[in-house]
């Protein structure tokens, strides 16, 4: 919303600055967006050439001799073609800045002839695209005083951002009323005064909705004859290019200026061009109208027109049409001033993707009770711009306007906001608001009914009505149709007395040492995050939404995981996995030359629409050589490429930092499809719960995610870890340390190839769950020595004698356990 | 010269010559082995007379104790001198790179960062941490915020849709993290003190709206917070936040659907360094959080009844606060994954913030 200092003085007498009325705009909830305060137009002085000789080393070049008002002629050089003696122009002193050349000028030398300023043109002062000469001002034109302020051309525009809630102040009047109560000058009186007609409207208007919703709650139409509709005043004119419009004749312009000064959109039809009465009504399917802006529209039934004998000539409250313009033709004009539904606005302007000022205004609620009085307001303008005879008013289907009374009790400004503000002058900024201020009363009915049992006794009602006191009964007026209950009467109150002086208090303390403030699950994600980072990883963030290719290669694409409304093709679908993002991210990285990156993401991915199918995951990817050690060449040993193992470790760190039970987890060979089928796992807790999956990726995935490899990555699902049971104390298990030294033996078996080192593992384990305190795998084999389809596992038992210190035969004795379990689950065999 | 003292001169000279332990033990072996030359002596003592003995055993006993003396010394040199080689055979060029720790080369994304310090602020302050859904309902996102049906503000969030399910309702992306302010108010009862961090969604693209970002929320509602509250949590956030001893904050009034009244906050800044944002100094203001009172409708959606409860609520941009804060230029940077980027702005898995040690180093 822009409008000019000089426009918002129409309606507010005030002393304040423009500063003051600007900062307390922004302070009143009027933010101001933007101001320009036309300084740069200040330097300009009106000047008069004396002479105008021939410059002696240029045929196109003058000499001018020009008074600037200071008594002294200055000479200037111009090449302009209309630069004579005697003009009156615009002068620019050396020193001064000129917007339409971008240059501050200097004292120069023109070939050979000193130049000590310049005339300009209205190009050159940015004041239209005219550069055929210079600016050539009436003779009356006072020499030495600013051009911009005699040309008017000095009016501040002051734009605001204007928050949805305000239809009021989509008018400069509105804005003048929500300044003049903060205490920043006096309102004038914007009353109305209708001007009568003679004889009826001859164009009658009905509106017919059949059985729909109505979509207009009321119009007014009147008709002005020989009218002559010729430019509109100069001061009009200059309003609506200072706040960007193109003045176009007199009646579009009354139209435009009373939609910036009133909030009020009006529409003015040549009369000529309308066949026969006007309808309103919804739109028929593939009914089409070529509007004002000369584009095309197709309408539908969820659209409201306004139509005569040969079709539509309006998109109500939108936008008019070209056939029933206004031009410099026009005679007879019909002056429409209509009440259209707020949310019908919006929705058709959307759908016709058209913003125009009137849908602005329509579809937050232009005043009900300014209807008429606008059609009469632009009836005046137009009789005293363009002369013509008005017939009298008609009004169809306006109800009237129901004001909303709110009980008001005044100790809520102190409830919600911490200020008291007197009784006094909450009822002073209300009503300097335009609303209506009385007192609240209770209103009691006693006697109304015969006393129990008694028959044939009337008694006569009594109503006693009693104070309520510090509680106002407040009526709002017809331009707020925001207001609707207390709250919004202690933001009017608040506002206006000022939220500066509202002092920050504290916040009431809790008065002890705060507790543990996050949830299971966020200090999981907190821990999951540090200890994969901790691992040489980088956290990514990526997108939620992904390919549909890459989300149905991950296990997702479901249609209701499927935007409508994607932002871009391949930002279509909610993710399943957090790994498709995170390889496309990492082979973004190698595409631009950096092929070892090691990325991690703990974050959402999505199983379905629910709350619940929200899923918490750490995921990770390695690629190139990126592991734990570092990537890449090193004088100490090259690292090798990233593989199964890798991602498995990643995954037990992500699930130990989070408190998975490690030692009761199982591994099981293989994972979902999208990694190579030989070279992932899936991690278990129990027959069902899977707490993630880790592996090399498949080469069809790779193919698919345009990656390639070496790469890794794993999922592990941080929710679906068991929550640690409450504990009373923090205490720890006791340490027992035992008194006898731990000993060490090595056992080699050769098994089949196929079978899995974890079952020798357990298998050895098992074998005295008391002595035996740890098994490792540190050797495997495979070779022609031990033969075909055969491996050697090499394993380390850690023994923990418990209460005595073991003899030879007790040793023998274990390890024939040992060797004899590992065959009997295994096939396993003594490496010779 | 005596033979004695000829042999000890030999021995000696011996010794000395001595270029390793293995020659030095050579030496001792002919000396003072079984069969060495001074044993030999000392077995000769046996035959003597005793008025010989009574010369030649002091002597022959000196010789060799002086022999074995001069033996250890010899070993000894010649021990320090072997360490001296081995030490100087070991040597090796200590200015040869060794391997960054992978604690030092791993980094945490800045929203991640920020979210932590939010945490840590608003843990002093007595808050928890709330969470919610990103696909959300329209009744969470819209209408129980008070977003009348076809209220052009709904069109203001530029909402992603899914399509409509076999019941004819539309899921959608949450547009911010409003909705769990009805989640908590239904499954909490006053009071209330919560921040909501989390990922939002909105059809927007460029350098600093991007159509997933991060917003986090705050909601307190109990019997008297308000406004002069309000304006004092929210201080002393961005004193915390931004490390700063005085803030100056504007608080304007504004509309939002979900709070009445409504204000937006500035903050004054200095803008006039390239690339830097320095709070508590400057003439600029720069628009930092929205803000308001629990609209009474918001506190009925959330079953609670308005001139009983009452309460505030804010919301900010993670991504925003943390560009302020940290200097990126460009949001869309935050979800590339770029290494670079995430070398230079991201943030060593050690540096946590905390009050106690600060947030930021």
């Amino acid at each position: 919303m822009k409008f000019t200092l000089s426009w918002l003085k129409d309606h507010l007498e005030t002393d304040a600055s423009l500063a003051e009325i600007v900062e307390r705009l922004t302070a009143i909830g009027l933010e101001v967006e933007s101001v320009d305060d036309k300084a740069g137009l200040k330097p300009f002085v009106i000047a008069k050439v004396l002479t105008a000789e021939k410059h002696p080393d240029a045929d196109k070049l003058r000499v001018l001799s020009v008074d600037t008002g200071t008594g002294k002629a200055v000479q200037v050089v111009c090449g302009a073609p209309n630069a004579r003696a005697g003009l009156i122009g615009a002068f620019a002193a050396p020193g001064t800045y000129v917007p339409g050349i971008d240059v501050t000028l200097s004292v120069g030398k023109i070939r050979g002839v000193e130049s000590h300023g310049m005339m300009c043109s209205e190009r050159e002062l940015q004041l239209s695209d005219e550069h055929d000469g210079i600016i050539d001002l009436p003779e009356d034109a006072p020499v030495g005083t600013s051009f911009a302020s005699w040309a008017h051309l000095d009016d501040p525009v002051i734009e605001i951002n204007l928050t949805p809630n305000r239809p009021d102040a989509t008018g400069v009047y509105g804005i003048a009323r929500d300044l003049a109560a903060a205490g920043l000058g006096r309102l004038k009186d914007g009353a109305v005064e209708p001007v009568a007609g003679s004889g009826p409207t001859p164009v009658t208007v009905a509106l017919d909705f059949g059985d729909t919703d109505p979509l207009c709650r009321g119009f007014a139409l009147r008709l002005v004859r020989g009218v002559t509709n010729g430019a509109s005043p100069k001061w009009l004119q200059r309003r609506l290019i200072a706040i960007g419009l193109r003045p176009i004749n007199a009646l579009v312009d009354i139209t435009n200026y009373l939609t910036f000064d009133r909030g009020r959109p009006l529409h003015v039809f040549d009369a000529k061009k309308v066949a026969g009465d006007l309808v309103v009504r919804r739109a028929k399917a593939g009914e089409t109208v070529l509007a004002l802006d000369g584009r095309e529209y197709e309408l539908t039934p969820e659209m409201c027109v306004i139509a005569d004998d040969k079709g539509v000539e309006s998109i109500a409250g939108i936008m008019g049409g070209e056939h029933s313009g206004c031009d410099a033709a026009t005679t007879d004009v019909l002056i429409e001033s209509a009440l259209w539904e707020p949310l019908n606005i919006a929705r058709t302007g959307r759908s016709l993707g058209i913003i125009t000022d009137a849908r602005y205004r329509f579809e937050r609620g232009v005043d009900p009770e300014f209807m008429v009085p606008g059609l009469e307001l632009a009836t005046r303008m137009v009789l005293d711009f363009c002369g013509g005879t008005p017939t009298e008013t008609e009004v169809v289907g306006y109800a009237g306007h129901q004001a909303k009374v709110v009980e008001f009790p005044v100790s809520e400004v102190k409830r919600l906001t911490g200020i008291r503000v007197a009784e006094e002058e909450a009822r002073s900024i209300l009503g300097r608001l335009g609303f209506g201020v009385a007192d609240a009363v209770e209103t009691e009915v006693f006697g109304s009914g015969p006393p129990t049992g008694t028959i044939g006794y009337v008694t006569e009602e009594h109503q006693r009505t009693t104070p309520r006191p510090g509680v106002l009964a407040v009526t709002v007026p017809s331009w707020r149709p925001d207001v609707e209950g207390k709250a919004d009467l202690v933001e009017e109150v608040m506002r206006i007395h000022g939220v500066d002086n509202i002092l920050p208090q504290p916040l009431g303390s809790h008065d002890a040492v705060n507790g543990r403030i996050l949830t299971i699950l966020q200090i999981r994600t907190r821990a999951a995050k540090r200890a994969l980072a901790v691992r040489g990883m980088m956290e990514a963030v990526t997108w939620s939404f992904i390919p549909a290719r890459h989300a149905e290669a991950f296990g997702g694409g479901s249609a209701a995981l499927k935007l409508a409304n994607p932002i871009a093709a391949d930002m279509s679908d909610m993710r399943p996995s957090l790994l498709p993002g995170l390889v496309a991210a990492a082979q973004r990285n190698a595409d631009r030359g950096i092929g070892d990156v090691a990325l991690f993401e703990v974050s959402g991915t999505y199983e379905g629409d629910t709350p619940q199918a929200q899923r918490r995951v750490a995921a990770g990817v390695r690629r190139g050589t990126a592991r734990l050690d570092g990537s890449g060449r090193h004088w100490a040993g090259n690292a090798g490429a990233v593989g199964v193992y890798d991602a498995k470790a990643d995954a037990f760190a992500a699930l130990e930092t989070c408190g998975a039970p490690v030692d009761k987890l199982q591994v099981e060979a293989g994972g979902p499809a999208w990694y190579h089928p030989g070279r992932s796992g899936t991690i278990k807790l129990g027959p069902k719960t899977v707490l993630g999956t880790f592996g090399e990726f498949h080469p069809k995935t790779l193919e698919l995610l345009d990656a390639s490899g070496p790469i890794c990555g794993f999922e592990v699902y941080v929710d679906a870890i068991p929550e640690p049971k409450a504990k009373p104390t923090r205490t720890k298990p006791r340490l027992d340390l035992s008194a006898f030294q731990l000993v060490r033996r090595d056992f080699a078996f050769v098994v089949d190839r196929g079978v899995e080192a974890g079952a020798i593992l357990r298998a050895a384990t098992a074998a005295d769950r008391k002595l035996i305190a740890g098994v490792s795998v540190f050797d495997i084999f495979e070779g022609a020595s031990i033969g075909e389809g055969k491996k050697s596992v090499a394993i380390e038992v850690a023994i923990q004698p418990v209460d005595k210190t073991l003899t030879d035969e007790d040793f023998e004795a274990l390890a024939g356990r040992i060797v004899e379990n590992v065959r009997k689950q295994t096939g396993g065999v003594l490496r010779g | 010269m005596s033979d004695l003292a000829s042999l000890e001169a030999t021995l000696l000279s011996d010794i000395a010559a001595a270029a390793d332990e293995p020659a030095i033990e050579t030496v001792r072996l002919a000396a003072l082995g079984k069969k060495g030359s001074v044993s030999e002596l000392l077995k000769t003592l046996g035959t003597m007379s005793p008025e010989e003995r009574q010369t030649m055993g002091p002597a022959i006993n000196g010789l060799k104790n002086r022999i074995t003396e001069a033996l250890a010394a010899r070993r000894s040199v010649l021990k320090d001198a072997a360490i001296s080689a081995r030490l100087a055979a070991e040597k090796v060029d200590v200015t040869l790179p060794v391997r960054q720790s992978p604690a030092e080369r791993g980094r945490i994304h800045p929203i991640s960062q920020v979210i932590d310090e939010i945490a840590a602020i608003f843990g002093d302050l007595g808050f928890a941490i709330a969470e919610g859904p990103d696909i959300e309902t329209d009744y969470y996102n819209f209408t129980a915020l008070n977003f009348p049906e076809g209220h052009p503000a709904r069109e203001m969030h530029d909402t992603f849709f899914f399509n409509p399910d076999a019941s004819g309702e539309r899921k959608l992306l949450r547009t911010h993290t409003s909705p769990v302010q009805i989640r908590t108010m239904e499954a909490q009862k006053p009071p209330i003190r919560i921040v909501i961090p989390g990922k939002t969604y909105r059809q927007d693209s460029d350098a600093t709206h991007s159509p997933m970002f991060h917003q986090v929320e705050g909601l307190v509602i109990d019997r008297n917070a308000n406004v002069a509250n309000m304006k004092w949590v929210l201080e002393e956030f961005c004193k915390a936040f931004f490390e700063v001893p005085q803030v100056k904050m504007r608080f304007r009034p504004s509309f939002f659907p979900f709070t009445e009244p409504s204000l937006e906050v500035d903050i004054q800044c200095d803008r006039s360094r390239p690339g830097e944002v320095r709070f508590g100094e400057g003439s600029d203001w720069m628009e930092i959080l929205g803000c308001g009172m629990v609209h009474p409708n918001v506190l009925r959606f959330g079953g609670l009844d308005p001139d009983e409860y009452q309460g505030f609520a804010w919301g900010m941009g993670i991504d925003r606060i943390a560009m302020l804060k940290y200097g990126m230029p460009d949001l869309r940077a935050f979800f590339d994954a770029d290494v670079r980027w995430l070398q230079h702005y991201g943030f060593r898995p050690l540096d946590m913030p905390t009050l106690f040690g600060g947030l930021s180093s």
